[in-house]
């Protein structure tokens, strides 16, 4: 990020000095620092209403109901591990306080359900297919509304803030899914246990 | 397909207002004092606000910079040729490439495509779907392999970049076909 972020300004100083237009760059800079201030200062009801409402929902155990509400399909992702192993849980957990958009509340969980798969794991520098397929579904989202986005919105003047929210859903169903069909099929291609019997050839 | 998007439609209108009445619903009735546990949240919504005003500062006084200099219409020249038969303003190229690595990150470009280019432009829009539908994946990669020691990742990598790559097209997608 820190190379991306140099780059920006580096590359907008030399099309400054091509054009002869320095006075562009300098304004541009101003008014960019200016116009976050004024950003900030609109996302702080939405997002303080949001987390206020977040916390209610965690203190209502809405977390635990979901993550029992997905247990089933928990156990058809995730067959080598135990149904009634804590990896299960801690995952389901995860993922619930995910659906929610309790951000600060899954990742201590997620660190939690990548530590108890690691006791299934038999090679310890080595991902399980639990893992991964854990991992690609934190990573591809699963929130239901996509809170920040819609304060963002509703802070630059939207004439609908929310109007992106069925269109999020959408197309975060297809990330999910492609991205659960991909370590799927990826982890039959190459399976852990022929991987690291290869490795023992190969390091002799 | 019109079908599908009234139901898209009725999401998004439904969503928030049925949050917002339904949690704290569900916990009166089990018994949770929704008032003060509401004000303590959104105390913490005060700090978050607080902690991203630096990341916004720096990313749209950069962004701000790279534009104001002329330098953004020159690399939307460029890559016109490729990117309009797509359908993709050039403009929301930067927060893809951004995405996978920086979430801050994101919120500011995208925050820097509102405000340039209007909250309802079709750039704006796709941003906002793509911001809201995938993740930071590098981040949630190196955090969760980094506190195991893991350091054979195997198919994580290539399988999270599908995951991303789906959703930004879908995102392109699903913007162009709602929003128009």
């Amino acid at each position: 990020m820190s190379i991306l972020w140099f780059l920006l300004l580096a590359l907008g100083l030399v099309a400054a000095a091509i054009d002869g237009n320095l006075s562009g760059f300098t304004s541009g800079a101003l008014d960019g620092a200016a116009a976050a201030i004024r950003l900030a200062i609109g996302l702080v009801g939405m997002l303080a209403l949001w987390l206020g409402l977040l916390r209610v929902a965690e203190e209502a155990g809405l977390t635990k109901a979901l993550a029992r509400a997905i247990r089933p399909l928990m156990r058809r992702l995730f067959p080598e591990v135990p149904a009634d192993h804590p990896a299960m849980t801690a995952m389901a957990l995860n993922l619930g306080a995910n659906v929610l958009g309790l951000g600060n509340a899954a990742t201590p969980l997620g660190l939690k359900a990548m530590d108890e798969l690691q006791t299934l794991n038999p090679r310890r520098d080595t991902a399980t297919d639990a893992m991964v397929l854990f991992l690609v579904i934190n990573a591809s989202s699963v929130q239901l509304i996509p809170a920040t986005v819609v304060a963002l919105r509703a802070a630059g003047g939207a004439q609908e803030p929310a109007s992106i929210v069925g269109p999020t859903l959408l197309a975060t169903a297809v990330s999910t899914a492609v991205g659960i069909a991909t370590a799927k099929l990826l982890a039959r291609l190459r399976p852990a246990e022929e991987a690291s019997v290869r490795l023992e050839i190969e390091g002799g | 397909m019109s079908a599908l998007i009234s139901i898209l439609e009725v999401i998004s209108t439904w969503a928030i207002p049925l949050f917002l009445v339904g949690v704290p619903a569900y916990a009166l009735a089990r018994g949770v004092k929704v008032y003060p546990v509401f004000v303590e949240g959104a105390k913490e919504g005060l700090q978050v606000a607080i902690r991203i005003v630096p990341y916004l500062v720096a990313i749209l006084a950069a962004v701000g910079a790279f534009r104001g200099a002329g330098a953004m219409d020159r690399l939307a020249a460029w890559l016109q040729p490729i990117t309009e038969p797509l359908g993709i303003p050039a403009s929301v190229l930067p927060l893809f490439l951004v995405r996978p690595l920086s979430g801050s990150g994101t919120t500011g470009l995208l925050a820097d495509l509102i405000e340039s280019e209007g909250p309802d432009s079709v750039a704006s829009l796709i941003g906002a779907v793509v911001h809201g539908s995938t993740e930071t994946t590098f981040y949630v990669l190196a955090v969760y392999f980094g506190a195991i020691g893991v350091s054979r990742y195997r198919h994580a990598i290539p399988a999270a970049l599908m995951a991303e790559g789906a959703g930004i097209v879908a995102s392109i997608a699903v913007v162009r076909l709602v929003f128009g």
